[in-house]
């Protein structure tokens, strides 16, 4: 960190972000006691999946798109699976979307225990990271690695590897694990679901800084059950829509005075992730999920970024019952996946990965090649929002030394589990060295 | 093969550093659950921001790089890593071959930007995705899309320990035999690049009743010829032969030659160049 203080102006510069998924900085300018700009600096280097998936197969995105983020590959791989089903004509049936579900499941219980316990956990009890923590709170630690490793096993055992799994192909999966291998992982997951209901109720009794959301939120909403897999477009202004209509509403904008891709819902800066989950579909938790939010002191909607660390342990809770459930109700001698012809078309597919909307785009053409593709991550679409609480928190904190402004700006950006290297394909890079 | 400078009584100095990559490799450290604190003790974590604020000034006694060369700043910044640390160790495709951004390398890379970005003015990027070992020496890489975390420990307790780490450069058939499965080529027909790929993943994708698709590398002596001539046999298309090299390895000297020679194969047939 640097502070550089002129007559009048300062500047805040934060160079590397530390325990976010990714490199990015943050850059906070001062003048006359205001905030006049907040930048949330990426520095990520661009990698192109849009343009190297131009000319390869209709099968391949599952394995490709996956390499775009080691945290949430499974997102990548069932949202381009949707999608070029989508254009194929095909819907798995409802075996093989439980089985998805269940990896899902196995990610979100990784990503979230992740980022709650290494990452953001830290932050409120006052500690640089998980391996300082561990010294005083040694079960706290414990229990955050626990919760994680049950994640992990899940996605190895259903998806062959937690990051990048192998199991996961256009119409399903290449292999179908056995209902006595899963029963068998059930006591890990009774004690995950233990841990999980400790987990909320640790994290409700941390101080969090007030800050009400006025934007947009957006999330999936399936027929049934918590957003996860599947589901229509449903928004806090009250929109619903198909995924295939993303492009109608969603825009990404590349302006040369941002560092970022603005996306926007209808023209405006919306938000997607936990707190959009939770607020578009609080009648869908599970009675257990429903009642700890409830004694953790949520309401049906929350507004707060800073409680999304209380809605993650939430979705935790609700993603050991779904995985539960689902594990009850396996089935042997089913088909592992469905065939899928190439055919010539536009699909679109959207997922919830655990921070947040992922859309994907396809064009095939008649023999499957792709002709053209589409990846809107959330962070990216979370961006204008990150830059928008940071410029609100700074200017109430501008009192405060540089140190402890650093750190509540960090923490703030933490609140949106950002994924750098998931965004950065659809970011402007801008290397900015003061 | 050990570097007896790291022998001293303080628990060696570890830095984790991240270039173009999607953070899988590094995640694969913390994915060592019931490892993790072990390590932690063992080692002194000096800088890994992904996991900590906490920062502990160079030099280094080892560091761990994730990641490939894309632009002008990393060159420079790989230079002075090499620069503060006793041991560099590569992990994963990205680092030891350039990562599935190395396709980059086969094409127009200001093609490439405005697929992607409109405008593509304001990026800075190289027309080459290169691993570190292009630019600096290297003492040890971990292959692997991602690396395997028993690789990984197994790496650090060597370091710890101040012995060669094992790891294995054969194929993954050997792996395949050891576990018990059955050959998914042999049996199935199924395309598998297990016997030019590098062990490691322990013959994951055969026991999930799929083919191998290479994210661990070439093996030390890979025949690439005789299976793209099998795999064209059994019927793949050519074009989807030459792929299957183009990967996340697709810049690693074995491969990198056998889909160019695929391809070289195709032009002079008149067959599959479609893009």
């Amino acid at each position: 960190m640097s502070s550089g203080v002129s007559e009048r102006t300062q500047t805040l510069q934060v160079g590397m972000l530390a325990r976010v998924e990714g490199e990015g900085g943050l850059h906070v300018e001062i003048r006359d006691g205001h905030v006049t700009d907040v930048e949330l600096r990426i520095f990520e280097p661009p990698r192109f999946y849009e343009a190297f998936l131009r000319g390869r197969a209709f099968t391949e995105p599952p394995d490709i798109t996956a390499r775009i983020c080691g945290i949430c590959p499974v997102a990548y791989q069932f949202s381009s699976c949707m999608a070029i089903e989508d254009v194929c004509g095909v819907t798995v049936p409802e075996h093989i979307g439980a089985m998805r579900r269940l990896l899902y499941c196995g990610e979100w219980i990784e990503s979230h225990a992740l980022h709650m316990y290494l990452l953001h956990a830290p932050d409120f009890l006052g500690y640089p990271g998980a391996i300082e923590m561990a010294a005083d709170h040694p079960d706290v630690v414990a229990r955050g690695l626990r919760l994680k490793k049950t994640g992990n096993d899940l996605m190895d055992l259903v998806g062959g590897r937690s990051v990048h799994p192998i199991n996961v192909k256009v119409g399903g999966f290449y292999h179908r694990p056995k209902a006595a291998e899963l029963h068998a992982f059930r006591p890990a997951l009774e004690q995950a679901l233990e841990d999980a209901v400790a987990t909320v109720r640790l994290v409700s009794t941390f101080d969090f800084p007030d800050l009400e959301q006025t934007v947009p939120y957006l999330s999936l909403r399936p027929s049934t059950g918590y957003p996860i897999e599947a589901g229509d477009v449903v928004t806090t202004l009250g929109d619903v829509w198909p995924v295939r209509d993303f492009r109608e509403h969603l825009a990404e904008l590349h302006v040369p005075h941002s560092t970022a891709l603005h996306s926007t819902l209808d023209g405006e800066p919306y938000v997607v992730g936990p707190l959009a989950r939770y607020t578009l579909n609080h009648d869908r938790l599970s009675p257990l999920a429903k009642e700890l939010a409830h004694e953790a002191g949520l309401g049906p909607t929350c507004r707060n970024p800073f409680r999304s660390l209380v809605v993650r342990a939430v979705e935790l809770v609700e993603a050991i019952v779904e995985a539960l459930r689902i594990i009850d109700a396996w089935v042997d001698g089913v088909s592992a996946s469905v065939p899928v012809e190439p055919r010539a078309g536009m699909g679109f597919g959207a997922t919830e990965a655990p921070r947040g909307v992922l859309f994907h785009r396809y064009a095939l053409d008649d023999d499957g090649t792709i002709l053209d593709a589409q990846i809107m991550p959330p962070t990216a679409q979370n961006q204008p929002s990150i830059e928008a609480d940071l410029r609100e928190l700074a200017e109430r904190w501008v009192a405060v030394g540089d140190h402890d402004l650093t750190h509540r700006c960090e923490q703030a950006i933490r609140n949106y589990d950002p994924c750098i290297s998931c965004s950065v394909h659809d970011l402007d890079i801008r290397i900015d060295r003061h | 093969m050990f570097d007896e400078s790291l022998r001293s009584a303080a628990p060696p100095k570890l830095a984790v550093w991240k270039f173009a990559s999607c953070d899988g490799c590094q995640l694969s450290l913390l994915n060592c659950e019931e490892e993790l604190l072990a390590v932690a003790g063992a080692v002194s974590i000096a800088y890994f921001p992904e996991a900590t604020r906490a920062q502990v000034e160079g030099p280094y006694d080892v560091s761990l790089v994730e990641g490939s060369v894309t632009t002008p700043e990393e060159i420079e910044r790989i230079g002075q890593i090499r620069e503060m640390s006793k041991v560099v160790v590569t992990l994963g495709a990205c680092a030891t071959a350039g990562g599935i951004q190395a396709l980059r390398n086969f094409a127009d890379v200001a093609e490439f930007r405005s697929v992607v970005y409109a405008h593509p003015e304001y990026l800075s990027t190289l027309a080459r995705s290169t691993p570190i070992s292009a630019h600096v020496s290297v003492d040890y890489e971990l292959r692997g899309c991602p690396i395997d975390k028993g690789q990984l420990v197994e790496l650090l307790g060597a370091l710890v320990e101040h012995r060669t780490p094992r790891i294995s450069t054969y194929s993954v058939c050997a792996e395949c035999k050891r576990r018990g499965n059955t050959c998914v080529m042999v049996a199935h027909g199924t395309p598998c690049l297990g016997p030019v790929t590098q062990a490691g993943c322990g013959a994951l994708c055969p026991a999930f009743e799929r083919g191998c698709y290479g994210c661990f590398g070439p093996q030390n002596t890979p025949n690439t010829a005789s299976l793209t001539d099998h795999l064209v046999r059994t019927g793949m298309p050519p074009q989807a032969a030459m792929r299957v090299y183009r990967t996340f390895n697709a810049a690693s000297e074995p491969f990198r030659r056998e889909s160019e020679r695929q391809e070289r194969a195709m032009a002079a047939s008149g067959t599959g160049v479609k893009r």
